[in-house]
C-alpha cells in the first residue's frame, strides 16, 4: 500500500451517472435499467436515453432492485411497490427519530 | 467446523416436499431479506437461509446431505466422512451469484469444489473493462463537517495464473469530502477490478454511512438533538449553551417553551449549498425533590400555581 490519498468524485446533484456507467456499476444490462425507468422506479434527468443522468442514489436503488428480483423473485411492479413502501418506512423512521430520543434503542 | 442443520434453518421436516421447501424459503426470505427486514441479524440469517435452500432445493445435493445421517446436531464439530460424496456428481447446478463465496466452511467442505466458486465470467482473448467494485465506509458526523481521510481495505477476488480465484487485500486512503451526506456515493475511477487484456480497470464506488452518534440524529442535511432545560429556564426563558459539531453556541430559549418544542439553528447542519440546519428539541429535566428545601418549593408551587396538566383530558 502507498501513502497516496485518493480523491474520488462525489456523486451528487451535479455529478451523475450515465446509463452505461450505471449499468456497468451495478453489473446489469442497460435494458433492465430502462425497464426500471419505465416503471417509474428511477427518474433520470435528461430528455432521451443518450442524455439520461442518474443521481448517486440510483446506484444503491438499482442494487436493491437486483437483490429483490434475485432473492425474492419479484417482478417490476412488485419491486416498485416494495421500494415505495421502504421509502415510506424510512421517512416515518426519520420523523420518529426527530421526536423520540430513544427511537434507535427501541 | 460446525455442522449445519439445514432443515432446522428452514424450519421444515426432513420429509418436506420440494414445494414445501420453496414455500418455507419464500416466507423466510421475505422475513430476513436485508433490504426489508427489521431483524437485527437479518443479513446473517438470510445468508444461512440462502445456503440451506441452495442445498435442499437441489435433489442431488439434498440426497448427499441427507446421507450424512441424522445424528448430527447443529453446531457440532464436523468433518466430512472421507468418501461421503461417492456416487454423487455435483454438476454445478444453480449457483446464482457471487454470494456463493459467502457460504459457510461447512458448505464449502461438502460442495465447495463443485462450482460454489464462480467460474470467472470474462474469459478468452477479449479486452473488457474490469468490474466495478462496491464498498461501504463508516464516518463520523464530524467528518462530514470537516472532511476526512479514511483507509479502506477491500478483499478483492482475482484470478491467478492457474485460473483459480484467490482473494487479496487492497488498501487505499480515500478523501471524504466535506458536506457528504448519509447514503451518498463516491466514485474512484480505476480502483475496481483490473480489466481483461487491454481493457481499462473498473471503478470503485464507496457508499458513505454515518456511525451512530451519542448526541446527534441525522436526517439528510439536518441534525437533531435533545437539549435538557431546567423548568425555570423553559418557563422564564433563558440563554443557554448548546453543543454543535462546530463548537458550542449560545441559544436563546423563549419564555414558556414546552417540552418537544424545536428551535432551529439555521445553516449549522451539514455544510453544503444550501447547508443543513440543526434542530434543537427541548426537553424539561425535573430537579429531584430529595431535600426538605426542594420539597418545600414543589409544595409551594402546588399551592400557588393553579396548574392542572390534565385539564384538556376532561378528568
Amino acid at each position: 500500500m502507498n501513502d497516496e490519498i485518493f480523491s474520488g468524485l462525489l456523486l451528487n446533484d451535479e455529478h451523475c451517472l450515465s446509463l452505461s456507467e450505471l449499468s456497468h456499476a451495478c453489473d446489469v444490462h442497460a435494458d433492465w435499467i430502462i425497464e426500471l425507468v419505465n416503471e417509474g422506479i428511477l427518474e433520470p434527468r435528461g430528455k432521451d436515453i443518450q442524455h439520461w443522468q442518474f443521481s448517486g442514489i440510483s446506484l444503491s436503488r438499482v442494487q436493491t432492485c437486483v437483490r429483490l428480483k434475485r432473492d425474492l423473485d419479484l417482478n417490476l411492479p412488485g419491486i416498485a411497490l416494495t421500494l415505495q413502501l421502504l421509502d415510506e418506512i424510512q421517512s416515518l423512521k426519520n420523523h420518529l427519530r426527530g421526536i423520540d430520543p430513544d427511537f434507535d434503542q427501541s | 467446523m460446525e455442522y449445519k442443520d439445514y432443515y432446522a434453518i428452514m424450519g421444515v421436516d426432513k420429509t418436506a416436499s420440494q414445494d414445501e421447501l420453496k414455500r418455507a424459503y419464500r416466507k423466510l426470505a421475505r422475513k430476513f431479506h436485508p433490504d426489508v427486514s427489521k431483524e437485527p441479524d437479518a443479513e446473517q440469517k438470510f445468508k444461512e437461509l440462502g445456503e440451506a435452500y441452495e442445498v435442499l432445493k437441489d435433489p442431488e445435493k439434498r440426497a448427499a446431505y441427507d446421507q450424512l445421517g441424522a445424528n448430527w446436531q447443529a453446531g457440532q464439530d464436523f468433518h466430512p466422512p472421507p468418501d461421503w460424496d461417492a456416487g454423487f456428481e455435483f454438476s454445478g447446478g444453480g449457483f446464482t451469484g457471487s454470494e456463493s463465496a459467502d457460504y459457510s466452511d461447512f458448505f464449502d467442505s461438502l460442495f465447495g469444489q463443485a462450482g460454489a466458486r464462480q467460474t470467472y465470467r470474462r474469459t478468452g482473448g477479449f479486452h473488457a473493462r474490469g468490474e466495478d467494485h462496491h464498498a461501504r465506509v463508516l464516518i463520523d458526523i464530524e467528518d462530514a463537517y470537516h472532511g476526512a481521510t479514511r483507509m479502506i481495505t477491500l478483499k478483492v477476488p482475482t484470478v491467478d495464473s492457474q485460473g483459480h480465484i484467490i482473494t487479496r487485500e487492497h488498501s487505499l486512503n480515500v478523501h471524504i469530502p466535506k458536506g457528504i451526506r448519509q447514503g451518498q456515493q463516491i466514485r474512484l475511477p480505476g480502483q475496481g477490478a483490473p480489466g481483461m487484456g487491454e481493457g481499462k480497470p473498473g471503478d470503485l464506488y464507496l457508499e458513505v454511512e454515518f456511525n451512530p452518534h451519542s448526541l446527534y440524529r441525522v436526517d439528510g442535511r439536518d441534525l437533531y438533538f435533545d437539549l435538557p432545560l431546567a423548568p425555570w429556564e423553559a418557563a422564564l426563558g433563558a440563554k443557554v449553551k448548546a453543543p454543535t459539531p462546530q463548537g458550542a453556541v449560545d441559544l436563546t430559549i423563549p419564555a414558556n417553551s414546552g417540552a418537544g418544542r424545536k428551535l432551529r439553528l439555521k445553516g449549522r447542519g451539514i455544510p453544503g449549498n444550501p447547508a443543513g440546519d440543526i434542530y434543537v428539541v427541548l426537553q424539561i429535566a425535573l430537579p429531584p425533590a430529595n431535600t426538605d428545601e426542594a420539597k418545600a418549593i414543589y409544595r409551594e408551587m402546588e399551592q400557588k400555581l393553579a396548574f392542572n396538566p390534565r385539564a384538556g383530558m376532561g378528568v
